[in-house]
This record gives structure tokens, sequence and C-alpha cells, in this order.
């Protein structure tokens, strides 16, 4: 059994009391070094379930656990240190004059001495592929660059967990594959879990796990593969599929004995070039 | 990029005084312009201007950027010069110019000020050249550290500044991209009288306002998601130190002090 890192127990949650629920008695985990994407239209809760993930909101009504601890004032800046966030806008997350300035950011927050600092910027830059970019300012960086950097700073704080809330939504597609090229690398180098907000379908083809929101619900909960299948009723909710999978269901409907549901276009062609062989 | 997006006057260099500590250098420049009144025979102003002259040699720094920041103030120090020499009527008449006599002691009184001028655009620019706004800001954090325990914000201010450095760049690329925006519905920024030019602004502010407060929302829970929660228990990545040749500057500048009062008129 895999541990749980995170939790929430029937969590609700509405940003006041006369205005509608954003959340409605929402129970899921997060395992230790699971990715976990979360999908969902706009005004789903999926935003509000990240801001509630690291104490940036807290729940009406329900609990939230962070590595065995009940989520409260007095150990929210702990939680903080082991769940870390990158936001959507680039800029708007760059606080440092610096590349190297902004990462220290974080680890100055939490009082980390400097001879540590120095040494984690370096290595958390490394990880990213932004070494080079050190003494860059950011408005001399692109946004991919930028995302880029918000990465290595919450890497710098060594946290078990990192959120990306629609961390790609504001980048070009070179961009987007970029982060998910770093997010990739640095769950193989480190243990952190990784829980992914997105829009983008072809992101959730690199999680473990989907959980898919809507109306402040969790309407669907599986791997990539088994939510693919269920292409009309994700179109239902106002979400779409991915192009090859879309491509796939053409095929099953053509009478083709499409056998797994491909993920990308080598699955794809893997299915296609073995579709007639008998062994 | 272009070269609007350079803040301040900052010239990259490596000379001592680009090394200097930052508030070795705000503690010379805040002297220096409280000795530069004192000064009042030709050995005191002369020890001031050699000690000015030999700190912008040292930097390197090409005489055309000094200028640059002189430019705005040059128009100053020659009316300054002018008013002096009409004004004041001391000593014998020298000459006389259309008709307005030129007295010896309003020539050297207009010298005198012109040079106190020049000499104080001189030194405060030297610092803005020469440190980066980073620096400036550490600088201030530091020296005005003391007035912790009169419960001043010093760290909050510091942050205040550097995150202003750091927007202004971002700002003024939106500034841009919505001006043009508003061009592009037909807001004409650059011809017509004052009065509709100033009207033609309001759409351009109200937009870039309306998104600075978002940034500002938006970056406060960046830093709060990355746990910043006040000055308390905050270590820093910039040191500042004093080393071997910002004591040397400081002696150096001591004695010119105690040369301008010794040779006081």
């Amino acid at each position: 059994m895999e541990q749980s890192f995170l939790e929430f127990q029937n969590v609700s949650f509405q940003y006041r009391e006369d205005s509608p629920i954003v959340l409605d008695d929402v129970s899921i985990q997060v395992n230790q070094n699971e990715w976990v994407a979360v999908i969902g239209h706009n005004g789903s809760g999926k935003s509000t379930m990240a801001k509630l993930m690291n104490g940036l909101l807290s729940p009406n009504e329900g609990y939230v656990y962070v590595d065995g601890l009940l989520l409260s004032e007095e150990n929210i800046w702990e939680i903080r240190r082991k769940v870390g966030m990158v936001f959507q806008n680039p800029d708007n997350q760059f606080v440092g004059t610096t590349v190297k300035d902004d990462v220290a950011f974080g680890l100055e927050n939490h009082g980390i001495p400097r001879e540590e600092m120095v040494k984690r910027i370096a290595h958390s830059l490394k990880a990213v592929g932004m070494e080079e970019y050190e003494d860059h300012e950011p408005h001399r960086l692109s946004g991919g660059q930028k995302q880029r950097v918000a990465i290595a700073s919450v890497l710098a704080v060594a946290p078990s967990m990192v959120i990306l809330d629609e961390a790609t939504a504001m980048l070009d597609p070179k961009g987007r594959k970029e982060i998910m090229h770093t997010v990739n690398q640095v769950r193989q180098e480190r243990d952190v879990s990784v829980v992914t907000i997105t829009h983008d379908l072809n992101e959730v083809t690199l999680a473990d796990r989907v959980i898919v929101m809507n109306k402040g619900n969790v309407w669907f909960e599986g791997t990539p593969r088994e939510l693919f299948e269920q292409k009309e009723d994700l179109q239902s909710i106002g979400l779409d599929i991915p192009l090859v999978s879309k491509f796939a269901h053409e095929l099953k409907g053509l009478g083709l004995d499409v056998k797994t549901q491909p993920l990308n276009h080598e699955e794809l062609m893997d299915e296609l070039w073995t579709l007639h062989s008998t062994t | 990029m272009n070269s609007s997006m350079v803040i301040g006057q900052y010239v990259p260099g490596d000379s001592p005084v680009h090394r200097m500590d930052p508030r070795a250098k705000i503690t010379i420049i805040f002297f220096f312009v409280i000795v530069v009144f004192f000064a009042n025979s030709v050995a005191s102003y002369g020890s001031l201007a050699l000690f000015a002259l030999l700190s912008v040699g040292i930097t390197k720094i090409p005489p055309r950027f000094i200028a640059k920041g002189l430019k705005p103030v040059w128009f100053l120090i020659i009316f300054t010069f002018i008013l002096h020499l009409v004004v004041t009527k001391e000593g014998n008449v020298l000459f006389s110019v259309l008709g307005f006599d030129v007295y010896s002691g309003a020539l050297i009184q207009g010298v005198a000020i012109s040079l106190r001028f020049f000499l104080l655009i001189l030194i405060t620019s030297l610092l803005t050249l020469t440190t980066t706004p980073i620096a400036i800001t550490d600088a201030i954090e530091s020296i005005l550290h003391p007035l912790k325990k009169v419960k001043f914000p010093v760290h909050e201010l510091a942050l205040m500044m550097s995150i202003s450095l750091r927007f202004i760049p971002t700002l003024m690329q939106e500034t841009e991209k919505i001006s043009k925006a508003q061009a592009s519905r037909g807001v004409d920024f650059r011809t017509g009288p004052i009065k509709e030019r100033l009207k033609a602004i309001v759409p351009l502010l109200v937009p870039l306002f309306v998104s600075a407060f978002k940034r500002a929302e938006e970056l406060a829970m960046a830093m709060e998601a990355r746990g910043y929660q006040g000055g308390e228990g905050r270590t820093k990545l910039r040191e500042l130190a004093l080393r071997k040749v910002d004591y040397a500057v400081l002696v150096l500048f001591t004695f010119v002090i105690i040369a301008v009062f010794l040779t006081r008129a």
C-alpha cells in the first residue's frame, strides 16, 4: 500500500457565505511520489483545491491533512515548506531582481544559512537547466524560463510535494514542453509528489492518476487511459480528449480492434502496426 | 531588449569604485554634500574637486555617460552663474557688458556657486553610475537597520524598494502594450493640443492600474506560498562587507574633510 501524503476529508469551501459553493464534500488523496493531474473547466473548483492544499485558503468544512498533520494556523508555515506551489502567471511570482535572488527568496524566508543557500541555489537551478542564467533579470527571460526558475525556487526549499497551478497556461507550446520535461526530470531525481492543475489534456497523459472536477465535485478518478475511454461522458461536461485518443475512438467505431487506449503517438503507432498480427 | 529597459543609469564596470561597499559610498557622499557647503577658498574647493575628479577617473566610465547625467542641470549651473554676475555688487568693476557692470566679487561668487553645484551633481551621479539599484537598496536597509529599535519598518521598506525595481521593466512593457492596443483603436498620444493628449493618457493609465493591482495581489499570494512572513527570522543571500578598499577610501576622505576645514578662509 502506498503512503498517502496529502488527504482531503469531506472538504467543502465557499469564498463567502452568500457565494456559491466551490468545493462540495470533496475527499481525495495524493500518495508519495505520485503525479496527479486535476482537470476541469473554469469554475470547477480545481484552482481552489490547489490553494487549500498549502493553506492559502482554509476549508469551511472538512479536514486537510498534509504528511499526517492536520492543517491549522500553527503548522501552516511548516506545511508550506513541504508543499511548494508554482502559479499561472510567470511574471507575478518572480520576487527577486535576478534569477539567483528569486530562488533565494524562499530560502531566506525559511531562515536557511547563507552557505547552505548558495549550495541549494546552484543545485536547484541545475535541476531545471537554468544554471547559466543565474544573474539574469526577469525581463530578459522567456515565459518558459521564468516558470522553470519558479520551479527551481520551489525545489530549493526541498518540498515533498509540488503543485503546478495552471503553470503552463500562459506559455507557448515550446514553453509547455520545457516545463513538462523539467517536471519529468525532477520526478526521476527527487522524491516528490506532483499535482498539476491544468486545462491541457496532453499534460494529463503524463500523470499517474487523473482527478476530473465538475461543479465542485470529483467527477472522475482514475488513470489517464481509463479517462480517455469515456469519450462521450467527458464531452458532456465540456472537456475533450486528446487527438490521439479521438483517433483511436474513430478507428474503433469503424470496427477495428484497438485494444488499449493509446496515450501518445508511439502507442497509437504500435497499436496500428500490430493490429493484424496474430501472435 | 531596448535600452529603455535599463533601470537607472548604472554603467557596469570592475573599477575599485564599482567594487566598493555601497554603504561606504553612501556615507562618503552624504558627508561630501555637507562639506561642499563649508568650502570657501581655492584650496578647499580644490581638494574637494580633486577628490571628485579622481573618483570619476578611477571608475573608467566614459565621460559621455557622466555628461548625460549632468545634462539636465547644466542649465541650472549656467543660470546661477549669470544670476550671480548680475546681482552681486562687491569688489571692483572689471568690465561692463550692455550697461551692466560686472564686479570681481560677482565673478568669484559665480564660479564658486557653480562649482559647488557641479561637484554635488557629479559625486551623487557617481553613486548611481557605479552601483546597481539593488545594491543601493541593500545599503539603505543596512544603514537604517538601527531604526528597527523604534519600530521603523526597515525590512519592509527595503523589500518594497526591491520589488518596485523588479517590476519597473514589467510595467514598462505593459505600458507599451496597452498604448499600442489603444493606438490601434484610434487613440492619438502624439499630436493635438496638450489638453487632448492628457486626456488620451487616461485610457492608458486605467488598465495599467487595474493590472498593477491584480499583479500585486497575485504576487502577495505567491510570496505567502513561498513562506514569506515578514522580516523576522529571515536570512539574507546578499551580504555587504566592508573591505580594505572601503577603509582606505574612508580614511582618504577623512583627510579631504580635514584639508577643507584647515584651508577655509
